[in-house]
């Protein structure tokens, strides 16, 4: 019985940790940025959704479209006020720009954090759920909300996989990925692409924000730990892989949720890191990485 | 290059001269606004040490200065004098780094920079398991301190910072400065030219792992509590990055006028309440798109084309 709970609970926690990192890993692997404000974007998508929903009784469906359209505007704002004139600046040498984009997107996130906390105080919410209810599965009482935000993470993660391996724009990526200046020789404009990248890295850490704040509740003292649990799992999977990211979620959620209930709550953190310090150690580029 | 590094003693010998000054016209809440801040510029130097010059983003500075403090702490309170501690505090930092460095050196740029993270976050697990011991999310107290004078805190600093700094800034300059350097920019290119790169990372790990724990463990006895807050947390490191970068990377002294202006803004804008980061952080953030190469760098700039 128990077992079965780890089974379902880990499950619903690691779809959403796969959702949370796929655009970071997108993002990374098209671009070639490291985005350590990742916790802040999903934190404007998870308040200004909680916000709407709760204050202005747009219910949870139009606080989740609003959270996901906040999160794809901070994924806009972070590209060009941010990491855009970092790529361009001329007063900063190629070589060094991995090193600038990470500390710019670190005091961006700061500076996020900081703001959500003047405008929402650090106060944890939670989303009213998208589904009320619990359903008994095989004798486990679950809540209707945990099955359908998972199921909302593979549908999510579905349409990404058919967007990057069946459409054109989905291949223009994947080239972009492998190859940036084959591209642009072969007369793609690779600014352009990677606006999409970043609309559709705005789109996913909405949605993961939005969920996150069904399924968990969240404060905007958690902005941190979202970004260094996104970076932890991507970083376990390889960077730039998605497939790597989605098996490196599993790890962790269910090392997290085996944690939570078979040893202690508070110790939960501790085996991910673990894992993702050995991993590192044997394996340096992670789990599925191709570097 | 006579005229760049004129310009820049200039500027470092009157910055003494004020810092020697300040005890005479400064009040006491202001000497230890500068207290603060001078063990704060030794954490800021430390990091420019690895940031700058060797190229690594470590997200650690706080693994190190973290179990400087707590380790000084740790003997303080079993019994040990103070200087004990403090190089007690300083060996187990070094120690501390030298466990992380020796494989996390084998990482490359982010995958560096998250054992660094992990680094942290597993200490204040650590801390706050064990908090039986180290007091966990309170604070570890130490039955001394240095002292009870605000000017013979300020001293201590000062002169902690000024040895610090001269060291720090003659080893950046020193061969070993150069060939971090070299590696920073192209780690194949410097290997290909004989020198040891693992070696020389290694040896900046460990001096800034040493001036970190010192800071740490003297910032533990200035205030006379190690606490989460004050050593470890992430936010910490922050500050550390923004003074740094509003200083000027690969600078060294930078970092010293990065760690003042950060901490006295946080001063002058108390009055604006949790707003100050937030204000701080975009200064940052201006400095890193406009001037990136800080307010000293863009001071002690060549001006040949103006």
């Amino acid at each position: 019985m128990r077992g079965l709970q780890i089974l379902i609970d880990g499950f619903a926690i690691s779809s959403l940790y796969g959702l949370g990192a796929v655009g970071f890993t997108l993002m990374f692997g098209v671009c070639g940025v490291l985005n350590l404000a990742h916790g802040g974007i999903m934190l404007i998508a998870a308040l200004f959704g909680w916000w709407v929903a709760a204050d202005y009784g747009a219910g949870p469906y139009g606080g989740a479209v609003v959270g996901i359209l906040a999160g794809l505007l901070a994924s806009y704002v972070t590209y060009v006020v941010v990491v855009r004139p970092i790529q361009r600046s001329r007063a900063i040498p190629r070589s060094e720009e991995e090193i600038f984009l990470l500390t710019g997107t670190l005091l961006w996130g700061i500076m996020i954090q900081v703001g959500m906390d003047y405008l929402f105080s650090n106060n944890p919410v939670t989303m009213q759920p998208l589904m009320p209810g619990v359903i008994d599965l095989f004798g486990v009482r679950t809540p209707t909300n945990e099955l359908l935000i998972a199921a909302v993470c593979w549908v999510a993660i579905g349409l990404l996989w058919l967007l990057v391996n069946h459409t054109r724009i989905g291949k223009q990526l994947l080239a972009a990925s492998i190859n940036p200046r084959g591209l642009t020789l072969l007369g793609f404009e690779l600014s352009s692409i990677y606006l999409v990248v970043w609309t559709i890295y705005g789109l996913l850490a909405g949605l993961a924000g939005v969920l996150l704040a069904s399924f968990f509740g969240v404060s905007s003292d958690n902005a941190g730990n979202l970004t260094a649990s996104a970076f932890t799992i991507v970083i376990l999977g390889g960077l730039g892989s998605v497939p790597g990211s989605l098996l490196a979620a599993y790890v962790v959620g269910y090392a997290e949720t085996l944690t939570a209930y078979l040893i202690a709550p508070t110790l939960r953190p501790i085996p991910a890191l673990l894992i993702l310090v050995l991993v590192l150690y044997v394996r340096p580029r992670g789990l599925l990485g191709r570097r | 290059m006579s005229l760049l590094r004129r310009r820049g003693l200039w500027l470092a010998l009157l910055l003494v001269m004020v810092g020697c000054s300040a005890p005479g016209w400064m009040g006491a809440y202001y000497l230890g606004v500068f207290t603060t801040a001078y063990y704060f510029s030794v954490f800021a130097m430390s990091w420019d040490l690895l940031f700058g010059f060797a190229g690594e983003v470590n997200f650690g500075p706080t693994f190190m200065i973290g179990v400087g403090a707590y380790a000084a702490g740790l003997m303080n309170n079993a019994g040990y004098s103070i200087p004990l501690c403090l190089i007690g505090g300083a060996a187990a930092a070094v120690v501390g780094g030298m466990a992380l460095a020796m494989p996390a050196l084998r990482l490359r740029g982010p995958y560096f920079g998250l054992v660094t993270l992990v680094a942290v976050l597993l200490l204040l697990d650590c801390i706050v398991i064990f908090a039986s011991v180290t007091g966990g999310e309170i604070g570890m107290m130490v039955p001394d301190v240095l002292s009870v004078s605000a000017e013979v805190n300020y001293w201590y600093a000062f002169g902690f910072l000024l040895v610090s700094a001269v060291i720090l800034y003659g080893l950046s300059r020193s061969s070993l400065g150069l060939i971090l350097q070299a590696t920073g920019q192209d780690r194949i290119g410097a290997a290909a030219l004989g020198f040891n790169v693992t070696k020389h990372k290694l040896a900046a790990f460990c001096v800034s792992a040493l001036f970190s724990g010192l800071a740490g463990g003297m910032l533990t006895f200035y205030g006379g509590i190690a606490s989460v807050d004050t050593v470890v947390s992430l936010s910490i490191t922050v500050q550390i990055v923004i003074a740094v970068v509003f200083g000027g990377r690969r600078t060294i002294l930078g970092g010293i006028l990065g760690s003042i202006f950060l901490i006295l803004f946080d001063e002058l804008l108390r009055p604006i309440g949790q707003l100050n980061t937030f204000v701080v952080s975009g200064i940052a953030l201006a400095v890193i798109l406009f001037f990136p190469d800080g307010a000293l760098g863009w001071l002690l700039r060549p001006r040949d084309d103006a």
